[in-house]
């Protein structure tokens, strides 16, 4: 039987407010152990909730960016279990009335094997606030458990998607389009490591052609794109096997060992917690009004989307080129430093994308540890487009600037990479060619134009590849048809 | 001044003698402190005294006295219902749970009488996690009515109740979930206030059921109250269902006469269930009244039957959830011995909490419940608008309500105990006020006879509109002007020498 994989996430995006959602403690990470927890961090008896109008902000952003309903008047609720980290025996979240509910978000999903690359939609179906956790800490103390309550009551956004998925891919292309634009708009940092930006990933699988969904198990917490994609993976294939070999497959939480690669069940449905979900009394509905959204909109920044169709059109960059410049906030405002430096635009998506990319990626760099900086990547091309330098040149001015040893028109100086451009000195070197290649002369006139490319390459290494390429060929073409 | 007369005295009569030097807040507070000392061993109003904090605070009210800024209740001293959180008091709500709390800061009501310049006599004690009417909740043990000693105080606010009735204090703090500031107003035959929810903000002050948790004065009389409502009520944006309003004088309608007043009489406030002797004092009360200028009204609250039920549902639905904080984790009671985390929660909060308190959480996770959600908390909050509505109604047609604020006078402790429904209908007449967020006084009105026992204190209801609390202790004030049912104190058994 062939199988269909139904992916869904829900994505815990930790929102960059300077105080936790419900009280003024702060929420830095690293600092030690329970020294970011105020009375209401550590629920003392008597203390109250109060929201951030901040972490508001960051939901209503949200849901501009996703062209979604944002609830006029949205309820928070308590989520009622006993846990140590959980200091009031109930998270305050929001339950039958989210503050923002359904949107889209466009992926890419990229070529593999025989399969193109291709875009789909992926329905959001909601997104809510609440708070974190704070952190159970074993190991610390002998023989006990220590809680660290600084995580308790940061603030989150958990973003629910339609289990629109159908593959590893799909979900891993959603999570990391997803990542790029929490972080564009500004309302999350996406570091994973520190748990930032965190994927719960709902799998089921079912015969295709099937309508109705088979039996989901979650993947809980996966903190990295390579995790998710090992992790849906092998969950699918458990249950894609469990099926073949007639077992059924139980509703259940899944923790994901990086270890092993296995998925393993934490606990099933039976013994899963009845919340009590109800609106908490202490908080009044959060009403959003126009005036808020339009508040919100002008704080908003151009969307990808919007960014990417402006590329094409001013620049005439390609819907390939443009959709990968406005993959990240950060690639695309190093694009626009350097456009805007005078760098020519198409010459520059290719050199972000190609050179830049690839030594980046080969160095395991982010782009905002690049050692060539916008302004200097401009300078550089430049210095190409002014024909100062050849391309080949500008790559050995790159490497050279990419290991710090100075700036573009100084490398070229001290290497000598200066192109010539002097005609005089062009015809000389090509008339010392001509004489030294008589055969050669001798097969392009009977018709090989093959041996024209020959003698431009003669001509280019007698001038130890310093001679400006387009007036080699004028000069030799001349000279030959002379 | 012998000590009887000056611990009896008015806030207004306090202020006069302490600007006007012939007292020292000290001397007030130590007069205070004796007579607590004398009669509070038997009573068991305070479960928290400090001397040296109290005093402290007394000498600091004496040196603002002195540089000629202090302000209406600066001096004065006040008892705190052990339901707020006070920096460096113990704060145990009356329960075990909390029997080794010490608050590390104050709550909005203590913050303002301390800004005030009022003294802290002490905390007072309640039914545990205020829970119960009749105080005997309390892990601290009862508290006797002073009116007869072997009646209860009612509750839950049953230390702060007796504590005013016996003159232990100028004036004090209670809360108000159903009932528990007007029923033992009534049975302790005193003046209090449940103002509108919002109006007191409820930080700092240990939740028992969030939607319907009032704080509110608990004096001699309306004048009092009033300008112990000047002190607690007021907007504070950290609890977020404090409602932003301007500051208002809740003296400043006190002297209106009452000529066209219109007051409402439910009928379902004198019907079954009301003690014969309590309806007459009421009666007596509205003839007073009438005879003010008051016009009567009969009205009708058709859910007012429907009200006890629905709190039942709501109040130990928010109560469960309120009181899981308390898991012996962070703070409060943990087992000495257990075997695993599940354990722990268990053996601390079976130990920690008492009957009353298991009893509502129990019935608060149960219609919690996946299930019963809808049959039971859902359809209660329906049914708590058309208690609401009701009022809407009614004062559509008059000024304020009265009737009785309790259906007997103070019963037997031990009464019932074992009777948790007998206990919840102490509450018939107050609890409606609570869901629909409304203010409620109960006043003094009387002594009905018992057939086993001696006379007792009756207090006569007044329910007003939203925010119209000027107005009711208007009402209620006019009507003390005019009788003394307000002044009269118990005369207390011998107590300690």
């Amino acid at each position: 039987m062939e199988w269909e994989v139904v992916i869904g996430l829900e994505t815990h995006t930790q929102l960059q407010t300077v105080s936790k959602i419900f009280s003024g403690a702060s929420v830095k990470y690293g600092a030690e152990p329970n020294t970011q927890a105020c009375e209401v961090s550590l629920a003392l008896p008597g203390v109250l909730p109060v929201l951030n109008k901040q972490a508001v902000h960051c939901a209503i952003k949200f849901g501009l960016a996703i062209n979604a309903e944002i609830a006029p008047r949205s309820v928070f609720a308590r989520k009622n279990y006993f846990y140590p980290d959980l200091p009031k025996g109930y998270q305050i979240s929001q339950f039958e009335l989210p503050v923002v509910g359904k949107g889209t978000i466009t992926i890419q999903v990229p070529a593999a094997g025989k399969q193109a690359a291709y875009e789909k939609v992926v329905n959001i179906t909601r997104a809510h606030l609440e708070e974190d956790a704070g952190k159970s800490v074993h190991g610390a103390v002998e023989g006990m458990s220590g809680i660290d309550l600084n995580r308790a009551g940061t603030p989150l956004l958990e973003i629910v998607t339609e289990p629109d998925m159908r593959s590893a891919a799909e979900a891993v292309a959603y999570a990391k389009k997803l990542h790029e634009l929490v972080q564009w708009i500004g309302i999350c940092d996406g570091n994973m490591q520190e748990g930032s930006f965190r994927c719960d990933v709902n799998v089921s699988v079912r015969p295709k052609g099937s309508d109705k969904l088979g039996t989901r198990r979650e993947i809980k917490n996966l903190n990295s794109f390579k995790f998710m994609t090992q992790a849906i993976e092998y969950e699918a294939r458990w249950q894609i096997e469990t099926l073949e070999d007639g077992g059924k497959i139980q509703q259940a939480t899944v923790l994901f060992n990086p270890e092993t690669g296995e998925t393993r069940a934490m606990r099933s449905k039976e013994e899963a917690n009845d919340y009590r979900y109800f609106p908490d009394p202490d908080l009044l509905p959060l009403v959003i009004t126009e005036q808020d959204k339009a508040h919100v909109q002008a704080d908003m920044p151009e969307l990808p989307a919007a960014m990417k169709a402006r590329l094409e059109a001013k620049f005439g960059l390609s819907s390939y080129d443009a959709s990968s410049l406005t993959a990240s906030r950060e690639l695309a405002d190093y694009f626009m430093v350097a456009v805007d430096a005078g760098a020519e635009p198409k010459q520059t998506a290719n050199w972000v994308m190609g050179s830049l990319s690839a030594k980046l990626n080969s160095e395991d760099k982010y782009l905002s540890s690049s050692p060539i900086s916008a302004q200097q990547l401009a300078q550089l091309l430049k210095r190409i487009s002014d024909a100062t330098i050849s391309n080949n040149a500008a790559k050995q001015v790159f490497e050279a600037m990419w290991l710090g040893e100075g700036e573009v028109d100084s490398i070229i100086a001290a290497k000598g990479l200066k192109q010539e451009s002097d005609n005089g000195a062009i015809e000389a070197i090509i008339d010392e060619v001509l004489a030294a290649n008589a055969a050669m002369v001798d097969e392009f006139k009977a018709g090989k134009e093959k041996a024209f490319n020959a003698l431009v390459g003669q001509a280019m290494k007698a001038s130890k590849g310093k001679a400006n390429p387009a007036q080699v060929n004028d000069i030799l073409k001349k000279k030959l048809q002379a | 001044m012998a000590n009887n007369e000056l611990t009896n005295g008015s806030l207004k009569s306090y202020a006069q003698l302490l600007h006007s030097k012939q007292i020292s807040s000290l001397e007030l507070t130590q007069a205070f402190l004796q007579r607590i000392n004398q009669y509070n061993p038997s009573i068991n109003a305070f479960i928290a005294l400090d001397e040296d904090k109290t005093l402290a605070q007394a000498r600091a009210a004496d040196a603002r006295i002195a540089i000629g800024s202090a302000a209406p209740l600066t001096g004065i001293p006040i008892a705190q219902k052990d339901i707020f959180c006070a920096k460096g008091w113990p704060t145990t709500c009356g329960s075990r749970m909390l029997a080794n709390f010490v608050a590390p800061y104050d709550a909005h009501v203590i913050s303002q009488f301390d800004a005030a310049g009022a003294v802290n006599l002490g905390k007072t004690n309640m039914d545990e996690f205020a829970m119960g009417s009749s105080n005997e909740t309390s892990y601290f043990g009862g508290v006797k009515n002073p009116w007869s000693y072997d009646r209860v105080p009612g509750g839950s606010s049953g230390g702060s109740a007796a504590a005013v009735a016996a003159r232990l204090c100028a004036a004090a703090t209670g809360t108000d979930t159903g009932g528990s500031i007007r029923q033992p107003a009534s049975l302790c035959g005193f003046t209090g206030l449940k103002p509108t929810y919002g109006v007191v903000s409820r930080f700092g002050m240990i939740a028992f059921a969030s939607s319907l948790d009032q704080a509110g004065p608990m004096a001699k009389s309306a004048e009092d109250c009033a300008l112990m409502m000047n002190v607690m009520a007021g907007f504070d944006e950290r609890d977020s269902t404090s409602l932003d309003r301007a500051k208002e004088d809740y003296c400043r309608d006190l002297a209106k006469p009452l000529a066209g007043l219109k007051i409402g009489l439910p009928k379902e406030f004198f019907a079954e269930g009301l003690s014969a002797e309590v309806g007459q004092v009421i009666e007596n009360a509205i003839t007073e009244y009438k005879k003010l200028g008051a016009e009567i009204v009969n009205i009708s609250l058709p859910n007012t039957g429907l009200s006890i039920p629905v709190y039942y549902v709501l109040a130990p639905a928010e109560a469960s959830s309120n009181l899981s904080r308390y898991d012996g984790v962070r703070y409060g009671h943990r087992a000495a011995e257990y075997t695993d985390l599940m354990d722990m929660y268990s053996k601390s909060r079976a130990e920690g909490f008492g009957d009353e308190v298991k009893r509502r959480i129990l019935i608060g996770t149960y219609v919690l419940s996946a299930g019963y959600y809808d049959a039971y908390y859902l359809k209660a909050q329906q049914i708590r608008r058309l208690i609401a509505q009701d009022f809407v109604e009614a004062f559509k047609q008059c000024d304020v309500i009265m009737g009785p604020a309790a259906p007997s006078t103070a019963f037997k402790a031990g009464e019932k105990v074992d009777d948790p429904v007998a206990m919840y209908l102490q509450d018939i007449y107050t609890i409606s006020t609570n869901l629909a967020g409304l203010p409620g006084m109960s006043v003094p009105a009387g002594f009905a006879p018992n057939q086993d026992g001696p006379v007792l204190p009756v207090g006569l209801q007044i329910i007003g509109n939203y925010f119209d609390e000027a107005r009711m202790l208007n009402v209620a004030h006019q009507y003390q002007k005019v009788t003394d049912w307000h002044s009269l104190a118990p005369n207390l058994p011998e107590g300690k020498a």
